[in-house]
């Protein structure tokens, strides 16, 4: 039997020495010799008609080598930017989208013109002299208006705002009737920006002898970017290479394809120069897609008892002014609402709105941090009503079959929902935190103990259910694992790895799958010249689950050659070979062995058995036959100054099961990131323009409070391990789990510590502000 | 119009003729060619760019490269001795105290220079003390580690000799 040596162990990460070097490689740390700098003019309004571009003063500005507006960049660029199914693959209206405005914009930072000049600062001067004379129009801001058959549009000419109206499952109202109690509330969840602290970038150069287009930029799936690219340019795949080399963070808003991404390749078609594009951060804050954005009009049911019974959800998702490329992705919110427990009955609707507003489009967790929040508010709503402990009714409730089939015909693969709570209430001392919370309120301190019992939906993922949801394409994954002659090897995969440590982590993998020692295997990813013909990308915490496996299985095709070439040297039949920790030999003489390695160099050579061609590499495509469900407990514990609305988040227990673990330092350091996101959510980030005028308002960092450590405690882990039985790894994902379950603990933790004062539900960002106006509120 | 500027980058003397409104960050990266120094904003937030000059932490985008004339500038790439890590970029690796590595230069710059205030200092006052540096990957746990890990090593014995990573370079 083989012995695990490498899956599991707490290897530290080899990407780490060249990045704590200063000698990571991010996109604008590349230039090409000739390098001209693009800088976008964009519309400063939210709406409004495109009257005249002109261009003069600028054209005669120093260093500017060419503008380019809509006709330009139509001459190179054919299609709309691509919308994908998703989960509403009925949409009522897509508004085209091309790369550059040509007559009207539909909101602030739209593209109306390029500047290329001979250095970044000369094209930022040159862009500021584009005069550009525009008919300001009505923007649509507000989500509840915007269905209003009064309001503007927005874009003329358009029926309406709605993007899609789906009822996934319909009420059945009589199954609420039965309920003892029902509670319904408002659940907001604000826009919030992505902001990977490396900002976009991309910068191409195009060949016109060869006919051919290298770009490099900072993305989570290259070859998808080569995909559209391809279709856009009207080039071969062959023709275009793209490169994303160290990529500053991702979190879901590096994965659709940008303006930029068709603007610079056009730039660098028509001026024949390499043309870069570097985003600045408020750039990123205006026209990065941002994620969230919705509204959720809830109803729950339960009885006396507190066994749950009807839940009914419709969501209002504003889509911005466009349908983002995964924007219907968010969707999922309704499809994961029943969250960890069983009902009765359950109902969902999702309703697309357009707005006068950058695309909403995954963001870390992308729809699940929204059900689960709804989830776990309506469960302490209910808890409240009924009286009953929060922790009481969820366990009351859990699911414990699995596998599980979801209202929405979804399997949940394997869970142990109570024992992960049972694990963080440990962790928390919950029993000894209320007393403490008793003794606390007696003397007029608010302490709040919030819960959040959390699943996931990841490892997207199924050929059946992803292909109809791109419009075609199966997010399986992909792998090539080359074997040289003296044993190294080098794997080429499809995913793309942005601080999750995949350099390290699936070479874990091969080492036990080969038997062939960790230090000679090497991880290349994110050039499309590299590896098999299609990879699809790092995202929905899918790396391991399928792109793990895709490794593990072109791993066991070498192993499946090397088993014939070594039956074939000891003149032995295939079936009495033994492969153990990396050597081959016959059945009953493990004396006489052969490495891997050897084989290997056998693999090259002459003799090998009849018909065998030479080489020992494999290329496998993974389709996975479910998706993976992780799940787990998180307990924030903070105290509510009433007198200013501030709240200190005191402690975070996180409890997190994402099945087998290959390096349980690189999945700790996932759940921390992930926390920090969610309690941002929660407590600081949001996205604010203007109602009436549509201006972006928090455009810095300086409005756009991304905390800093001094914003949080330390974050107390443990973990329980429930192995999927989707795939032989036995492995989940981890990369999206923290921000799924924390904005919703720190806000239950909030209205449980304001509980005495009857305040029921609090809304995000819970600043001290809004914190502040509800509690002076709740004391008159 | 173009301004001479002379500085000393990790040791080495270097002499530019420079545009007035050029960055101190864009002329390390785009002319020094030290691309270690990371922007990840418009507005001295984030701290990617942070840099020791004279052998104090400064946001690199807080100053025109023609302020730097006659400074002795200690960037990333100025850290690690002989091949050998600097303690906290040995400590950052062991500690898992990076994971997409933008921020990791600017935070090992600004932990340096709190060390070297502070040789000791609390879990409370490394949160503060790197406060202008925003990461927005490992919720700070692991790179709080990383600076007590580092504190650790350097022993404080930093402090004693008054051999900093600043002083030496």
């Amino acid at each position: 039997m083989a012995i695990t040596t490498m899956i599991g162990a707490k290897i530290h990460r080899r990407e780490d020495p060249r990045l704590v070097s200063g000698e990571g490689r991010y996109i604008d740390d590349f230039t090409r010799p000739g390098t001209v700098f693009m800088s976008v003019v964009r519309s400063p309004h939210a709406h409004a008609l495109i009257k005249s571009i002109d261009l003069s003063a600028a054209s005669k500005a120093p260093g500017v080598v060419a503008i380019y507006t809509h006709k330009d960049i139509a001459k190179v660029i054919a299609g709309t930017m691509p919308a994908a199914p998703a989960f509403v693959a009925d949409k009522k209206q897509v508004p085209p989208r091309f790369p550059i405005a040509e007559k009207e914009v539909a909101y602030q930072g739209e593209p109306v013109a390029v500047v290329i000049a001979e250095s970044k600062g000369k094209a930022a001067d040159a862009a500021n002299l584009i005069d550009v004379d525009y008919e300001v129009l009505p923007a649509v801001m507000d989500l509840d208006k915007a269905l209003d058959p009064k309001s503007p549009t927005a874009h003329t000419g358009a029926p309406d705002n709605l993007g899609w109206d789906l009822t996934y499952i319909p009420e059945d109202p009589s199954v609420m009737k039965g309920a003892d109690v029902v509670v319904k509330q408002r659940i907001l969840q604000q826009r919030l920006a992505p902001t990977p602290m490396e900002p976009r970038g991309v910068l191409a150069e195009y060949s016109h002898p060869d006919q051919s287009m290298t770009i490099w930029m900072s993305s989570q799936n290259p070859h998808f970017i080569r995909l559209f690219l391809a279709g856009a340019l009207g080039m071969p795949e062959t023709r275009i290479r793209v490169i994303s080399p160290d990529v500053g963070g991702g979190f879901g808003a590096k994965i659709s394809p940008y303006s930029e991404d068709y603007l610079v390749p056009a730039a660098a078609k028509l001026s024949g120069r390499p043309v870069k594009w570097i985003e600045t951060r408020t750039e990123s804050i205006m026209t990065t897609t941002h994620g969230r954005g919705q509204i959720f009009d809830v109803e729950a049911g339960a009885m006396k008892d507190g066994t749950l019974v009807a839940l009914k959800v419709t969501q209002y998702l504003d889509m911005g002014a466009y349908v983002g490329t995964f924007g219907a992705f968010q969707a999922v919110a309704c499809l994961l609402s029943t969250g960890a427990y069983n009902w009765k009955h359950v109902s969902a609707r999702t309703v697309g709105v357009l707005t006068n507003r950058v695309p909403t489009d995954p963001y870390r967790g992308a729809g699940r941090p929204e059900a689960t929040h709804l989830c776990e508010r309506m469960i302490d709503l209910l808890a409240g009503e009924l009286k009953m402990d929060p922790v009481a009714i969820r366990k009351k409730n859990f699911i414990t079959e699995f596998p599980h089939t979801s209202h929405f015909g979804l399997v949940y693969d394997s869970g142990a929902y109570e024992k992960a709570m049972d694990k963080a209430m440990e962790i928390a001392g919950y029993e000894k935190l209320r007393k403490e919370q008793e003794e606390a309120r007696k003397k007029g301190r608010y302490l709040g103990i919030g819960v959040s019992s959390w699943i996931e939906i990841c490892g997207f993922g199924p050929s059946a259910a992803t292909a109809p949801a791109t419009g075609g394409l199966a997010l399986v994954e992909s792998a090539q694992v080359r074997v040289f002659p003296t044993g190294s090897v080098t794997v080429y995969v499809g995913t793309h790895s942005h601080g999750q440590g995949h350099d390290t982590t699936f070479p874990q993998i091969v080492a036990d799958t080969l038997g062939i020692p960790y230090d000679m295997i090497e991880l290349r990813h994110g050039d499309t010249a590299e590896g098999p013909a299609f990879g699809y990308g790092t995202y929905g915490s899918r790396s391991l689950a399928v792109g793990g496996m895709a490794v593990h299985k072109a791993s066991k095709k070498i192993v499946d050659k090397a088993k014939k070439i070594a039956a074939h040297i000891f003149e032995a039949a295939e079936e009495d070979v033994v492969f153990d920790q990396g050597h081959f030999y016959v059945k009953g003489s493990p004396d006489k062995r052969k490495a891997m390695g050897e084989i290997a160099f056998a693999a090259y050579g002459a003799g090998l058995p009849e018909e065998m061609e030479q080489g020992l590499e494999a290329v496998a495509y993974y389709d996975p036959t479910n998706f993976v469900w992780p799940f787990g407990t998180h307990i924030a514990v903070v105290e509510v100054d009433p007198e200013t609305g501030a709240v200190d988040l005191k402690r975070y227990i996180a409890v997190d099961d994402c099945g087998n673990i290959i390096n349980p330092m690189i999945v700790d350091g996932q759940i921390h990131g992930g926390i920090a996101q969610g309690i941002a959510q929660a407590l600081y980030e949001e996205v604010v323009y203007d109602d009436e005028s549509g201006q972006l308002k928090t455009g810095s960092l300086v409005d756009y409070l991304v905390p800093t450590a001094n914003e949080f405690p330390n974050f107390e882990l443990g973990r329980t391990i429930t192995p999927t039985p989707t795939n032989e790894l036995g492995v989940k994902g981890i990369g999206e789990a923290g921000t799924i379950a924390s904005s919703i603990a720190v806000i239950n933790a909030i209205c449980d510590a304001l509980s005495p004062l009857g305040i029921k539900h609090v809304d995000m960002p819970a600043s001290p502000d809004r914190l502040w106006k509800q509690i002076k509120e709740a004391r008159n | 119009m173009k301004h001479k500027v002379a500085t000393t980058v990790n040791g080495r003397e270097h002499e530019h003729e420079v545009e007035p409104r050029l960055l101190l960050v864009h002329y390390l990266r785009d002319v020094v060619g030290l691309t270690g120094t990371h922007v990840g904003c418009d507005t001295s937030q984030c701290g990617a760019c942070t840099i020791l000059v004279d052998g104090k932490a400064v946001k690199s985008c807080t100053m025109f490269a023609v302020q730097a004339e006659g400074r002795k500038i200690t960037t990333i790439e100025g850290m690690a001795k002989d091949g050998e890590l600097h303690p906290l970029q040995q400590a950052f690796w062991d500690e898992h105290g990076l994971q997409c590595g933008y921020c990791t230069p600017g935070m090992i710059m600004a932990a340096a220079y709190l060390l070297e205030q502070n040789p000791n200092p609390t879990e409370d006052e490394i949160r503060k003390g790197l406060e202008g540096n925003l990461c927005r990957c490992t919720g700070y746990v692991n790179i709080v580690k990383s600076v007590q890990s580092a504190a650790k090593t350097m022993g404080g014995a930093a402090k004693k000799s008054g051999q900093t990573a600043a002083a030496r370079s």
